[in-house]
């Protein structure tokens, strides 16, 4: 659980590069792809892990997700969260 | 459960595609094989190419892979293995690298290694490979070079193990185990864990293909194989709890089990393989049934897919017989291993006699205690080469 905490508005999240992110028309979602296997993300889990690019840092892809998704309500929580897990997985780095 | 497509003897039981939880069945084969060739310049006594191989000429062209690879992504197809035999045989693999790369593919080559270098090596990266699998027959030279056939072998598959992450590869390591190397599983583990592997597959034999015509000499006993999954779970407790992320899979040979696997995660549901000549199979063990699978030369993947007999053969329930056809568990297991089935009872519609409900399942009971018994002795592999295919293809 020590990786949840490391999430910091300044931290700048990176994709692992041992995992490639695409947008799968076929299965209409973004994916994980990794040696043999895949990871079908939900909506937001999608939307979060298309603006990890290793040079925003979590401040900004909240700002921008926010902007997108207006009627959302406030969900800087829901990001630092789904950060924390993917961290946790490996998909991301810190 | 995630086993793989890895051919060295890999029987793709349950790809992680079908493992991954979030990861539902569309019914489309998101999962490509394809076996380039059956060339391999290695002999391992428990390949999953068909005993037969020799048989089969007339080997796919670039066009004609690409083609296929086309239409396998237009089919929503997301993972694709380059396998064989040994893919590094073909002379046009990088070609089919990137395009396979430019329509979309994940890109994985299964490789023993054996052809390889750091200049092929750079040469695939650039042209959009995205994982190399190597596969290693055992942990020290003399097992190793004993069931490849081959005494330069596992020097080279060291090196170019360490040249893949230097080039910032993601790397599978895979380990067929078995009778023979399953009591060495510790020093397994440590070689992967310094070859800094990501995943490492200790998959126990499946017996297929030449491993079934081996099956005495590579079905380890009940203690071996207990012996070495409580190893290896000690060394994932060992190793998580130092942070490294390599991953462990442990895949127990299905003799040991009381009820079958769940084969492919079911006839054509996420699964193709393409064979070096063309036969489009649901797993690369089904060439071996007595049912008339189509060919990429003469019908397109969607009419494979979605029409052929031989990909509608045993989906849904209505195939079975007894026991499985009245079973509660049915739809877990979908009856378990056709081949399996077709291999020990001589009908691949009667229930894999890996189940205990089986009325066949004493065959797998005494393959357990015939085990208990057998000598190790590697004179009596069948080595996977041509010759031996030619003298058992006439029987």
């Amino acid at each position: 659980m020590s990786s949840q905490t490391e999430i910091v508005p300044d931290s700048i999240p990176a994709l692992n590069k041992m995992f490639r992110f695409q947008w799968e028309k076929a299965q209409d979602c973004y994916v994980l792809l990794y040696p043999e296997g895949m990871i079908q993300l939900n909506g937001p889990a999608g939307e979060i892990l298309a603006l990890v690019d290793g040079q925003r840092n979590v401040s900004e892809i909240t700002a921008l997700l926010q902007a997108k998704f207006a009627d959302a309500g406030d969900i800087s929580a829901d990001i630092i969260d789904f950060l924390g897990d993917a961290h946790e997985q490996h998909w991301i780095t810190l | 459960m995630s086993n793989t497509g890895s051919p060295c003897n890999g029987q793709p039981t349950q790809p992680n595609l079908g493992a991954v939880e979030s990861t539902k069945t569309h019914g489309k084969p998101l999962w490509l094989l394809a076996e380039l060739t059956y060339k391999c310049p290695l002999q391992c006594p428990y390949c999953s190419n068909p005993l037969d191989f020799a048989d089969f000429a007339g080997e796919l062209t670039t066009q004609e892979w690409l083609d296929v690879f086309q239409q396998g992504r237009d089919l929503g197809a997301v993972q694709l293995g380059f396998s064989g035999g040994e893919p590094l045989v073909r002379q046009d693999l990088i070609q089919l690298i990137g395009g396979a790369h430019e329509m979309g593919y994940y890109t994985n080559l299964i490789t023993s290694g054996v052809g390889l270098n750091e200049r092929k090596m750079a040469e695939f990266h650039q042209a959009g490979l995205d994982h190399i699998q190597v596969s290693f027959q055992a942990s020290d030279e003399s097992v190793n070079s004993m069931l490849s056939g081959s005494e330069k072998a596992f020097q080279q598959k060291l090196k170019m193990a360490r040249e893949v992450k230097a080039q910032g590869y993601p790397m599978v390591l895979n380990f067929v185990t078995h009778r023979h190397n399953i009591d060495r599983i510790d020093r397994i583990i440590e070689l992967c864990v310094e070859l800094e592997a990501d995943y490492v597959e200790l998959a126990t034999c499946q017996y297929y293909g030449w491993a079934y015509e081996n099956v005495e000499q590579l079905l380890p006993t009940r203690a071996q194989l207990e012996r070495a999954e409580r190893i290896t779970n000690e060394y994932r407790e060992k190793l998580a709890a130092a942070g490294n992320p390599i991953k462990l899979i442990f895949v127990t040979p299905d003799y040991y089990e009381e009820r079958p696997k769940r084969c492919m995660n079911g006839w054509g549901e996420v699964f193709l393989t393409v064979t070096p000549d063309g036969k489009a199979l649901p797993c690369h063990s089904a060439r071996m049934l007595p049912i008339e699978f189509p060919n990429v030369r003469e019908m397109t993947l969607q009419q494979i897919w979605d029409d052929s007999p031989g990909f509608n053969h045993f989906r849904g329930l209505d195939w079975m017989k007894e026991p499985c056809r009245s079973c509660d568990e049915r739809e877990k297991d979908l009856g378990g291993c056709h081949c399996q089935a077709y291999m020990l009872t001589g009908d691949a519609h009667n229930a894999d006699p890996v189940c205990g409900k089986s009325p066949h399942h004493d065959l797998i009971v005494q393959a357990r205690e015939n085990a208990e018994h057998v000598v190790n002795n590697p004179e009596q592999f069948v080595y996977r080469n041509e010759k031996n295919s030619r003298i058992i293809a006439k029987g």
